[in-house]
């Protein structure tokens, strides 16, 4: 099997964004997942989202893990830096680099049995520390790449595709967000462009640790009548507690909103987030009731979608650790060798 | 009769852990070092906080003999629990130091040993109330004796004490009083030992450093940025050290903020995986960890060898497997650091043998990974890392440039050379690298394992897997003439008998060889340095007849990676192998060759 090129046939009308790029800019190779799979959606909506920002693509570092969504990083963003690490350990790989430069935008993407089983340490760590990064799972609740086995984020009680029913309790990466200190939760499902894409491109704007729980069916494994990350059981148990669009920084903001239907949320880099409320008591500013509502949403057998959590005010790694506001990898020998002489000093204090 | 010796006997301290000794015993040491006596000083500590026995050897030597000897001729026994085996160690004509408060009977003693006894529990109950303090002066109390003992300079310990405690003259005076408290029982009970150390000139300008604070200091020098760690004994101190001197040195003045980032991770796993993460992006990142740590790091140092990113770590070893032995020295991760990986993979390693190496190496490691693209281990041990060991001063050349080996830039890119991530160019098997985000259209590319052609694309074609393994093949060579060489030391007359051994072990054996040569067994020496192992290693191995291989592990992982690589007939090769966890003595060794020696087989040219 060989990498497939893209041609690089170029619809005249495609519309440029400000940086002069068009929606193909923000492409990568040709996808080797199984037609209908969720995680081909989610790549469509991070290249739209990446586009309507204005994001340049070589700009943006893209990691993952090992599984089919951990491949997706090769699908968009042709031009960026991707590295597919290996299973479960991408959010470190993601810290280090982060660490190297922060100037660069980071884009983690992860299967839930990559982020849930075998990394969950990882993932819960990349999260308290506050990398500023958009970290998505692909959340497909199976192992697609190893042919269907149950993942952690199963629900108990749930069937696989042969009948088995699983007996173990799910992980639900949302709430672990929510309590490891992610500053920016959400949770979408890759059918739903209209509420994703939008969330991705909030995310990318946040600075600090950023989650996307995204259902994405696998149509392999696990679409079928007893499955709870089916695309026909998503669809009826979606409840949005809120939708949104994002203003950019450098837009001018003219947009109105209806007092009480819609709330506005300055980010730090200047960005709006119009926040259209959908559920009534649904308050994304307090992480305590956030994950109160989800519990009991869930014990309902509801899948809770939206933002539903944000601290516009986050701080991130480099400002915990106060590194210099130059990325390290640029430093060259004259900030990074004290010299000769701090060694004599060093040498004498040693007798 | 008492032995007698001047500026050249060993001195070892019995005591129990947490009892505040290792600053008293250590200034011990350091005293007689300001009189310009050399020494050579071994912790030898349990792996608890509290309770259990530990000790610390001193060995005096005005030769400069920096590895431990073997036997003991002044033991201070502290530990009412290891008494009967610290007694047995003594050399025979040796002394015996101990607290004399509570009566011992006979049979607890020695004939053979000149026993001093000095009451300090009673010492100290008459002049101290609180408990800690009777316990932290009674230390005081007993160096005081024992320089008066010994002849130590007085001067030089209260020259120490107020070093140590500058700023506080309160205590400064409190310990000086227990200093003299110990010196003037011994001036009006008992008379000097026949051991005795006089002022020399035999110091020099070294100084006195762990091989972690050395090695930390060199990552600061060799422009390392960024440390990932996880707490594992013994290369704690090595990632404390670093993170102390980066807050000194790495400041930027302007501002105040780090030049630097150092993570304590949830893991050795994550660890490694910052470091390839930051390496990946440019940076230069390191970990320092230990024989646990590395079989954890396993996979990462695989996917650093494939996907072709640098990174430094820094194994300081220590025995095996997870408890019992973590604070006991070996050097036993040669083998598990040479071929950490899955698939086919192997890695450079640098053997440094004092704290300078370690200084030097560490710096070293981050210009060679960058270089090599892969992981470089400094293979450090618990007896050079956690242990002070006099060595060379610290040397930099300020018009030393960082080596970022083959680094494509915007500039490159725009060019238009041709940029393929895993492309053989220049025929030493190392490609050329972009950092993400250097150009918009060129340069970017997909890292992954080892499925990816040489523009790094998807493939899974055999054929472009030989080549790429091929490729690395010719990297590792490029290593062997990067990596620091042998250094060799002839016998003072022709011999077909040689040694080779590294690291730690090498005080011990340059010692042990003068010793052999004394007794007319001459044997030629060499010191590996690094690896994958140079010409010159081999070339060694094929002009002698015999050679010993000195190593400190129970396989002999020296031998054979030599056999291995070397593709040498084993029977070549004797293993010389010391691994109770204690550093190998310059007593061991010489018993060891002389007795191999003496039951050698007669070699086919010699039946003639
Ligand atoms: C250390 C290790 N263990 C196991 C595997 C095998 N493996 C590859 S992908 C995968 C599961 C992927 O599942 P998930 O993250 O949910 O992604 P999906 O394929 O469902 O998108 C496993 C177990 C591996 N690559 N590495
Ligand atoms: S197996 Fe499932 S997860 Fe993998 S590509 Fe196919 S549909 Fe997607």
């Amino acid at each position: 099997m060989t990498y497939i090129t893209k041609p690089q046939l170029h619809h005249p009308q495609l519309k440029p964004n400000a940086l002069g790029y068009t929606r193909r800019d923000y492409e990568g190779a040709v996808s080797t997942l199984c037609a209908g799979c969720g995680h081909d959606s989610i790549s469509s909506a991070i290249i739209q989202a990446c586009y309507e920002l204005d994001l340049p693509p070589h700009r943006v570092a893209k990691l993952s893990g090992i599984g089919c969504s951990s491949k997706t990083p090769d699908y968009f963003l042709g031009n960026s830096h991707g590295f597919n690490t290996v299973h479960g350990r991408m959010p470190s790989v993601l810290t280090g680099a982060n660490l190297a430069n922060r100037d660069l935008i980071y884009l983690g993407v992860s299967g839930d049995g990559d982020s849930a089983s075998i990394g969950l340490g990882q993932f819960a760590h990349s999260i308290r520390r506050g990398v500023n990064m958009l970290y998505i799972v692909e959340n497909n609740g199976v192992y697609g790449l190893t042919k269907g086995q149950f993942s952690a984020t199963s629900d108990k009680g749930s069937k696989s595709k042969k009948g088995v029913i699983n007996h173990d309790a799910g992980i639900d990466l949302v709430s672990l967000a929510l309590q490891m200190g992610a500053t920016f939760v959400a949770r979408s499902f890759s059918g739903d462009k209209n509420q994703l894409v939008p969330l991705i491109k909030a995310a990318l704007s946040h600075k600090g640790a950023a989650f996307i729980d995204c259902i994405s069916p696998c149509v392999q494994f696990n679409n079928h009548a007893g499955s709870t990350k089916s695309y026909d059981y998503v669809r009826e148990h979606n409840e949005a507690v809120n939708r949104m669009d994002l203003v950019p920084a450098r837009t001018p903001i003219t947009i109105d909103y209806a007092p009480g239907e819609t709330v506005p949320v300055a980010q730090h880099d200047g960005s709006i987030l119009h926040l259209h409320k959908l559920a009534e008591h649904y308050d994304p500013s307090d992480r305590v009731g956030a994950l109160a509502y989800l519990q009991a949403r869930q014990a309902l057998g509801e899948i809770v979608t939206g933002l539903l959590f944000l601290d516009p005010e986050a701080r991130d790694l480099h400002e915990n650790l106060g590194t210099v506001d130059v990325p390290l990898n640029s430093l060259g020998e004259r900030e990074l060798s004290p010299g000769a002489a701090a060694l004599a000093r060093i040498n004498a204090s040693l007798r | 009769m008492p032995l007698e010796a001047l500026n050249d006997f060993v001195v070892k301290f019995a005591n129990v852990n947490g009892s505040g000794s290792a600053s008293a015993n250590s200034m011990f040491a350091k005293a007689i070092l300001r009189m310009g006596v050399p020494v050579a000083a071994r912790n030898i500590f349990p792996s608890n906080i509290q309770g259990l026995p530990t000790w610390f050897e001193v060995r005096v030597t005005e030769a400069g003999h920096l590895g431990r000897r073997g036997g003991v001729d002044l033991m201070v026994a502290m530990n009412p629990q290891t008494w009967d085996r610290d007694v047995a160690e003594i050399e025979p004509g040796g002394y015996l130091f101990y607290d004399s408060t509570k009566p011992l009977p006979p049979s607890k003693f020695r004939d053979d040993v000149t026993v001093v006894g000095v009451p300090l529990t009673a010492m100290c109950n008459a002049a101290y109330q609180i408990p800690r303090e009777r316990q932290l002066f009674k230390n005081i109390i007993y160096v005081g004796a024992l320089a008066a003992l010994l002849d130590i300079e007085m001067g030089v310990i209260e020259q120490l004490l107020g070093e140590q405690f500058a700023g506080k003259d309160r205590l400064i005076a409190a310990n000086v009083a227990a200093l003299h408290m110990g010196r003037d029982y011994v001036a009006q009970n008992l008379s000097p030992l026949r051991l005795r150390v006089r002022r020399a000139d035999r110091v020099g300008d070294r100084i006195f450093v762990e091989g972690n604070a050395a090695a930390a200091l060199g990552a600061v020098y060799g422009g390392a940025t960024v440390c990932a760690w996880y707490p594992i004994t013994p290369s704690t101190s090595l990632a404390e050290a670093f993170t102390s001197y980066c807050e000194d040195l790495r400041t930027d003045p302007e501002t105040g903020k780090a030049r630097y980032a150092i993570v304590q991770a949830e893991d050795e796993i994550a660890s490694i995986g910052v470091v390839v993460g930051a390496g990946w992006n440019g940076a230069r990142a390191f970990t320092a960890t230990s024989g646990p740590g590395v079989s954890l790091m396993t996979e990462f140092i695989g996917l650093s060898y494939f996907a072709e990113i640098p990174a430094v770590i820094f194994d300081v070893q220590r025995g095996g497997p997870s408890t019992g032995m973590p604070t006991r020295t070996q050097q036993a991760d040669l083998l598990a650091a040479a071929y950490a990986g899955h698939g086919d993979t192997k890695h450079p390693l640098l053997l440094p043998a004092d704290p300078g190496e370690c200084f030097e190496m560490g710096a070293q490691a981050f210009d060679l990974a960058d270089r090599l693209q892969t992981t470089v281990f400094v293979m450090l041990d618990l007896d050079i890392g956690m242990n002070e060991w006099l060595t060379q001063p610290f040397e930099w050349d300020d018009a030393r440039a960082l080596d970022r080996g083959k680094v494509m830039t915007y500039d490159d890119l725009e060019a238009g050379r041709d940029f393929g991530r895993y492309l053989e160019v220049d025929g030493d098997g190392i490609p050329y690298r972009t950092y993400p985000g250097t150009h918009p259209t060129k340069g970017g590319y997909f890292t992954r394992g080892t499925s990816r052609n040489p523009y790094a694309r998807y493939s899974e074609e055999g054929a472009v897997y030989v080549g790429n393994m091929e490729r690395l093949l010719r990297k590792f060579d490029t290593a062997r003439r990067l990596v620091p060489g042998p250094i060799a030391r002839n016998a003072t007359r022709a011999t077909r008998d040689g040694v080779i051994y590294f690291g730690s072990s090498t005080p011990a054996v340059h010692e042990a060889l003068g010793s052999l040569e004394h007794a007319g067994l001459h044997l030629d020496a060499l010191r590996v340095r690094g690896f994958p192992f140079a010409d010159e290693i081999f070339d060694f191995i094929a002009a002698h007849d015999r050679v010993f291989v000195i190593e400190q592990n129970r396989d002999a992982q020296l031998r054979t990676l030599l056999i291995n690589e070397g593709e040498i007939d084993p029977s070549r090769l004797t293993a010389v192998l010391h691994y109770d966890g204690t550093p190998i003595t310059a007593r061991f060794i010489t018993d060891a060759v002389t007795r191999l020696m003496s039951e050698r087989r007669p070699m086919p040219e010699a039946a003639e």
